[in-house]
């Protein structure tokens, strides 16, 4: 008889809403070890081929099974540096557990029933950090001398950092912001992902001899030529996808409307839902309306939630996406998380105008009415505005979460340094080595808005190929 | 990031213009005319942009000069020779681009003459003639009228109240220089309806005008969008795109509304003085 899936404990909705603690909390021993007790064992285990780095998932929950945690862990760690972080934001429904044998036919996404990988692997994470254990440095002589800088301190920087530093590179990583971390700082909330998980992989590095230098940004403060002139041998990008996209419909100026970035950035980088306490302002509405149906926009969506409760307004959020509920890139949990929230979803509106006050402060949105054709390229069926379907709606405030594009600060210093039609920078895809020679870059700089796992693994081919070339 | 000197330039009715001098080796060395950085006075602070009005590489120093106004800027002025800042970033934004226009006005306004100083330097070595508009409220707002003279070939000032050099606008001033001699390049610094005004004058007499704009930002990086501005109904963003704009083009109306958007917190904040250390 197949056994149900262990359901993880999740914090309660009215607590919730009303701070930025973790929602999650994750598998106890017991629960882990029951979860991994379903797990069939596939002789030909769909699931690794699921993962962005082939993480040997079967093997893994093998040791789980046998209580050997520490053998389990380091399987993960093979493939995946940061699994405490990874077992948390990875969109596992979309990637090993869409590839689980429990998964029915033809889904877009993950059965329930397929095993919770995710959750296994953060168990993993967590038991590793609390028991220290962590893949030991295997300083080589020949690297001792040699210098690599980092420009960007998000998952790829992180991860190719630890890579090289483990073999005993000196690495400095370059950091514009006045904090480590990257997106996974400034964007993806504490609710989902919490501070002192991302500060215990920071220090680690740091304890690896990995160099942080905040406050600087490569290609303004240095240029790439520069860090060279400065006795490093090699250069990674690890710049990001970090520029809004905005819609490009009139009204959008409007005081109010927010990039989910700026919104994002406001509340986690800068802790304005601590306000005054903390001296950066956000502003908060009656109305509020999230327009996107991918993480960002659900993180904005649950953002806004606890802003109005912790403000004492009453909860009215609601995500506009011109698609439906099947076709939302979002990872399945976090829609649920939202729904369980409060948020609402408005489906197949397209937004076309926003409506301001004399003040310049946003009003209403004017939406069309939208329908689904034919599936397009990214094979979701694609939205189609009925003409003449017009409708309003009030709205006080809104966020943006409408897409990502490259960070461009060091693509525009640096002309040499080749970029494709997205401004994305060009690699060799063996060896991630751009158009510079000595510059290797990794993570949504060359992918475009990708995942945290997606960034780490070309950071690793990265990092192997700068050993490699040393 | 340490403050090596900090010197009250203007104080008047309760309001103080501070410059700063901080030990900033990395951005002295690339800070050019037009550059701004980003200062987080502490842990808890905002992150704001100020414009480098002087930069040493050799002493490895920038000089940033602000209005107490906010919070953020009376936490600042509120420092010391020694103390330390807690975040310091740059150079940001586009350098002005510094080439012979022949003959320059540069018009600057209440705190904005801070930002015009640097400009007037550089277009100057650059062999341009300088003619300088300085606009305050009065004698005792007035800034920088001696480093602005030497920098200029002609200086002329308004105040509001006449209480020193002439007494109107600086747009009064523009436009009469502008109605008598033919001029390459307007570069303006100061209040919305200043430089709303100087654009207006520039582009009456078919005069090239470049303004610098302090709309709102957070990571001053591209990032975020905060600081977004119309420009000939063009979406920019000031912080990588600007902050320096062809004024003609700029839709001040939109600007003007988008930094008040926090005015109420603003308010709410500047209350709280035990924010302010002493």
């Amino acid at each position: 008889m197949k056994k149900e899936p262990v359901k993880v404990k999740e914090a309660p909705v009215e607590i919730r809403v009303g701070n930025f603690e973790e929602v999650v909390e994750g598998y106890c021993e017991q629960e882990a070890l029951q979860e991994a007790l379903r797990c069939l064992q596939c002789k030909n285990p769909f699931c690794i081929s699921g993962c962005p780095v082939g993480i040997d998932i079967k093997k893994f929950i093998y040791h789980i099974t046998r209580k050997d945690y520490r053998s389990a862990y380091f399987t993960i760690r093979e493939k995946n540096n940061f699994p405490s972080i990874c077992g948390r934001v990875c969109p596992a429904e979309y990637q090993c557990r869409k590839a689980c044998v429990f998964t029915k036919k033809g889904l877009p996404f993950a059965s329930e029933e397929a095993i919770n990988i995710h959750l296994l692997e953060r168990f993993l994470g967590d038991y590793g950090k609390e028991n220290n254990l962590d893949t030991p440095a295997q300083k080589e002589a020949k690297f001792s001398t040699l210098k690599v800088a980092v420009a960007g301190s998000g998952p790829a920087g992180l991860c190719c950092a630890g890579e090289l530093a483990r073999k005993g590179v000196k690495v400095d990583i370059f950091e514009s912001l006045h904090k480590t971390g990257g997106v996974l700082r400034y964007g993806i909330p504490p609710f989902r992902l919490p501070g002192d998980i991302l500060d215990f992989e920071i220090n680690y590095l740091k304890k690896l001899g990995v160099n942080f230098i905040t406050n600087f940004l490569v290609g303004k403060t240095a240029t790439i030529k520069e860090l060279f002139d400065r006795g490093y041998s090699k250069v990674f990008l690890g710049l990001g996808a970090g520029v809004p996209s905005f819609l490009g419909i009139k009204g959008e100026n409007l005081s109010n409307i927010y990039s989910a970035n700026e919104f994002l950035t406001r509340v986690n980088l800068m802790s304005a839902y601590k306000f005054p306490e903390f001296h950066t302002p956000v502003n908060i509405g009656r109305n509020v309306l999230i327009i996107g149906g991918g993480n960002t926009a659900m993180d904005a969506a649950r953002v806004a939630l606890r802003l109005q409760k912790i403000r004492g307004l009453p909860l009215n959020t609601t995500v506009i996406y011109r698609r439906t509920n099947i076709e939302m890139p979002a990872r399945r949990m976090e829609i649920e998380h939202a729904r369980q929230e409060g948020v609402k979803f408005e489906f197949l509106a397209q937004p076309k105008e926003f409506i301001g006050s004399n003040q310049g402060s946003v009003e209403k949105l004017i939406c069309l009415k939208s329908k689904l054709g034919k599936p397009d390229s990214s094979g979701r069926r694609r939205p189609i505005n009925i003409e003449g379907s017009e409708f309003e709606l009030d709205c006080d405030l809104c966020v943006i979460a409408a897409g990502l594009k490259a960070n461009q600060v060091l693509i525009k210093e640096t002309p040499e340094l080749k970029t494709d039609a997205n401004s994305d920078v060009i690699v060799n895809p063996g060896n991630m080595e751009s158009s510079i020679k000595g510059v290797y870059a990794g993570g949504d700089i060359v992918g475009g808005e990708g995942t945290v796992i997606e960034a780490m693994g070309m950071a690793k081919k990265a990092a192997r190929a700068i050993l490699d070339n040393s | 990031m340490k403050i090596i000197s900090k010197e009250v330039i203007a104080d008047y009715a309760g309001t103080r213009i501070i410059k700063l001098s901080l030990l900033a080796p990395e951005i002295s060395r690339k800070a050019r005319a037009g550059h701004f950085v980003v200062v987080m006075a502490n842990e808890k602070g905002e992150r704001i942009p100020l414009t480098v009005v002087d930069a040493d590489s050799k002493s490895g120093s920038i000089t940033l000069i602000f209005q107490e106004a906010g919070l953020t800027t009376r936490i600042l002025g509120a420092l010391n020779v020694g103390d330390g800042l807690y975040a310091l970033s740059g150079p940001l934004g586009h350098a002005t681009e510094v080439k012979n226009y022949g003959k320059v006005i540069l018009v600057g306004g209440g705190v904005g003459i801070a930002e015009i100083l640097p400009v007037a330097r550089a277009l100057k070595e650059a062999g341009n003639h300088i003619t300088t508009i300085l606009g305050s409220r009065n004698k005792a707002a007035l800034i920088l009228e001696a480093e602005l003279k030497s920098a200029s070939d002609q200086l002329y000032i308004m105040t509001d109240d006449g209480s020193y050099g002439l007494k109107g606008f600086t747009t009064d001033m523009l436009k009469e220089l502008l109605s008598k001699g033919k001029y390459g390049l307007i570069y303006s610094v100061g209040p919305i309806p200043m430089m709303k005004k100087a654009a207006e004058a520039a582009a009456e007499y078919k005069v090239k005008t470049l303004v610098s704009l302090n709309a709102l930002m957070v990571d001053a990086t591209g990032m975020c969008g905060c600081c977004r501005v119309s420009i000939f109904g063009e979406v920019k963003f000031s912080c990588v795109d600007g902050p320096e704009f062809d004024g003609s083009g700029v839709d001040w109306e939109e600007l003007e509304k988008r930094n008040k958007a926090y005015n109420c917190q603003e308010k709410h904040i500047c209350n709280l003085s035990q924010y302010i250390k002493p």
